[in-house]
């Protein structure tokens, strides 16, 4: 699903720059549910930025679903994302003057499906994540918890291929952490691929697959326990 | 590619945006609303001095010009200077032959006497006058008619009173026509009565047939001074100059005198305030325009700035699939919809305020603006021209917003 190639990536800092990828390989079957650890600067959210399309790399190879990225400008990437891609953010990123139902339906408005459809269908995924009763509440009268399912609901909505969650549980208390990770799991006992950036070892272990980052480059990539039982079976 | 523009989303998208910034979206209104509202009350109130000045002019043909004539000042021929000079009947008849382009000529002698009704009298201006005086300075008749033609050529002996002179002599709501009056020991029958206008030149003169007057007033061929009407759209200028050339070669006069013929160019005088009408009209609009040109950049400096206060938001839409462009027009989209429904309250609030003044300032016998209005046309105008520059500062703001990347309107704080 995801194949990385000798990725490079570096931020120019004035004069210098910073290389923050060197040569990472990395390869993301369908289905597989993924954790990048890995301490501030180690990277992570770079990789996620590129793997997102949200950046693009330097040097190296990205093959999302088979097709090599390269060369995207801003619209193309657009679709992509819209159709390939569900974001989930550490800071919910619901936009505040919408209700949790069109929060949910808007990926679908970018899609270009009519009204009545994608709030049927963002209906659904709400019910899905619990959250039914609260379609028309706005994202300040939720909690922490609801607000990140509902950024789930709303990843999940156009059916995408990867989910990308990027310290998705790092808002939360334990207790809700535990829920949304349950949630993520759900999904991806559905056959969803899912990746999920944190850098809390217990959130991790939840995780099939763990890939250790380190100074822009992989140091580890192990099954879990969880992972292990899955891939036996 | 306007399919977006009947996308109920669309609006409902812009709905959301202008719902959220409700300050902002307020400010930008009052920006607009204030440039277009007083773009119309100017041009309103513009207006409404004009069609008071044109109102006040109204039965006056402003085409015109007075002459008379008083002493050379040049020797000239064999003859003195200082010499006195009169205008005759036989200039009014070369002048008219020789002059295609005089529309009316109105030769004209006057004085002054008392006017007696019984045991009633007041001292009035009287003057000899032919019909086509009518049509000069038209008289507003309440009671019978105008000096005729037959009253020229029979030199009867009628006459046409002023409002004032009528209230003077007359009972209230005595009917005047065919009651006689004497002046200077004659009687004469009164045939009509006129409301002066706002410009009286004669002041509240009554009229007789000019022949009779010629006769009575043992005048000869002698008149005071006439009346000069030019078609419409002679320079009446050129005419005035002209017309004197020709008085000063009847009455061997040297070219170069200036003193002989006097003369009052009422056309000039008029076109001194319609110039200084068509200036304010001017200002009217600069300033109009430019308070407009304002506003829209206000709208334009606030979307910038939401735009920036809402990286974040665009951010989140980018990473949901929204392709650069469709920020783009939703950015302006929203400027246009802001200054389209501001232009409106402005229109709306400027036609009441208008409204206002019509009714307060605008009725009554002397209204300081008469009717003031605007043209539709010149609304359409300004508000197409509104929306255009809308749409054009909303591409400012729209390129910002894509600008960013999403990766960095999604950092984190």
């Amino acid at each position: 699903m995801i194949k990385i190639e000798g990725l490079h990536k570096s931020y120019p800092i004035g004069k210098d720059s910073l290389h923050v990828l060197k040569g990472l390989d990395l390869h993301i079957k369908e289905g597989e549910f993924v954790s990048i650890m890995g301490s501030s600067g180690s990277g992570k959210s770079t990789l996620l930025n590129i793997v997102g399309l949200l950046d693009t790399h330097d040097e190296g190879n990205y093959f999302l679903n088979g097709q090599l990225i390269q060369n995207l400008n801003e619209k193309k990437a657009a679709v992509l994302r819209n159709k390939f891609l569900g974001f989930v953010f550490q800071s919910f990123n619901l936009i505040s003057y919408k209700t949790a139902l069109e929060n949910v339906a808007l990926p679908l408005y970018y899609k270009g499906m009519g009204r009545k459809e994608r709030l049927k269908i963002a209906q659904e995924y709400l019910e899905k994540v619990e959250l039914g009763p609260w379609a028309n509440h706005l994202p300040n009268e939720l909690s922490g918890g609801q607000k990140q399912r509902v950024a789930i609901a709303r990843a999940l909505v156009t059916n995408p291929k990867v989910i990308l969650a990027d310290e998705p549980t790092g808002a939360l208390d334990s207790k809700t952490t535990d829920s949304v990770m349950d949630l993520l799991k759900g999904i991806n006992d559905e056959g969803m691929t899912v990746f999920v950036i944190t850098h809390e070892e217990d959130v991790a272990e939840q995780t099939n697959r763990i890939v250790r980052l380190k100074d822009g480059v992989i140091i580890s990539d192990e099954y879990t326990k969880a992972g292990k039982l899955k891939t036996v079976k | 590619m306007f399919k977006f523009l009947f996308d109920s989303d669309t609006w409902q998208e812009i709905y959301g945006g202008i719902r959220k910034n409700k300050t902002r979206t307020i400010i930008t209104i009052i920006g607009v609303l204030w440039g277009i509202f007083l773009l119309v009350v100017l041009l309103g109130a513009a207006r409404g001095m004009e069609n008071n000045f044109k109102n006040l002019f109204g039965d006056f043909a402003t085409n015109s010009v007075f002459m008379w004539a008083q002493r050379t000042d040049k020797p000239f021929k064999g003859f003195q200077e200082g010499r006195r000079i009169r205008l005759t009947t036989k200039d009014i008849e070369v002048l008219k032959s020789e002059f295609k382009d005089i529309k009316y000529l109105a030769p004209r002698s006057q004085t002054s006497t008392n006017i007696i009704n019984g045991f009633k009298t007041g001292e009035f201006s009287i003057s000899g006058d032919y019909p086509v005086l009518d049509k000069v300075q038209k008289k507003d008749l309440i009671y019978g008619r105008f000096i005729n033609e037959n009253d020229i050529t029979n030199k009867s002996k009628v006459i046409v009173i002023e409002e004032t002179a009528y209230k003077q002599l007359f009972e209230k709501n005595e009917f005047p026509i065919g009651q006689y009056v004497i002046a200077d020991n004659i009687n004469y029958k009164v045939v009509g009565v006129y409301k002066r206008g706002n410009i009286g030149i004669d002041g509240d003169a009554a009229y007789i047939p000019f022949t009779t007057f010629q006769q009575i007033y043992n005048r000869g061929n002698y008149i005071d001074w006439m009346m000069v009407t030019g078609d419409t759209g002679v320079d009446i200028k050129q005419l005035e100059s002209d017309i004197k050339l020709t008085l000063k070669n009847l009455h061997k006069v040297d070219p170069e005198d200036n003193r002989a013929f006097g003369s009052f160019n009422l056309a000039v005088q008029i076109n001194k305030v319609t110039g200084f009408l068509t200036g304010m009209q001017f200002l009217t609009w600069f300033v109009g325009i430019a308070t407009l040109i304002a506003g829209v950049f206000a709208i334009g400096n606030i979307l910038l700035i939401t735009v920036k206060e809402r990286t974040k938001e665009i951010g989140i839409r980018r990473a949901l699939g929204a392709t650069p462009i469709e920020i783009r027009q939703q950015v302006v989209l929203e400027s246009v919809f802001l200054t389209t429904v501001a232009g409106m309250l402005g229109i709306v609030f400027g036609g009441l305020i208008l409204f206002l003044i019509d009714t307060t300032l605008g009725s009554g016998p002397d209204p300081t603006l008469l009717n003031p209005t605007v043209n539709i046309p010149i609304i359409l105008f300004a508000f197409f021209i509104l929306v255009v520059l809308g749409t054009l500062i909303g591409l400012i703001p729209a390129y910002m917003a894509t600008l960013v990347k999403p990766i960095e309107a999604l950092r984190e704080e």
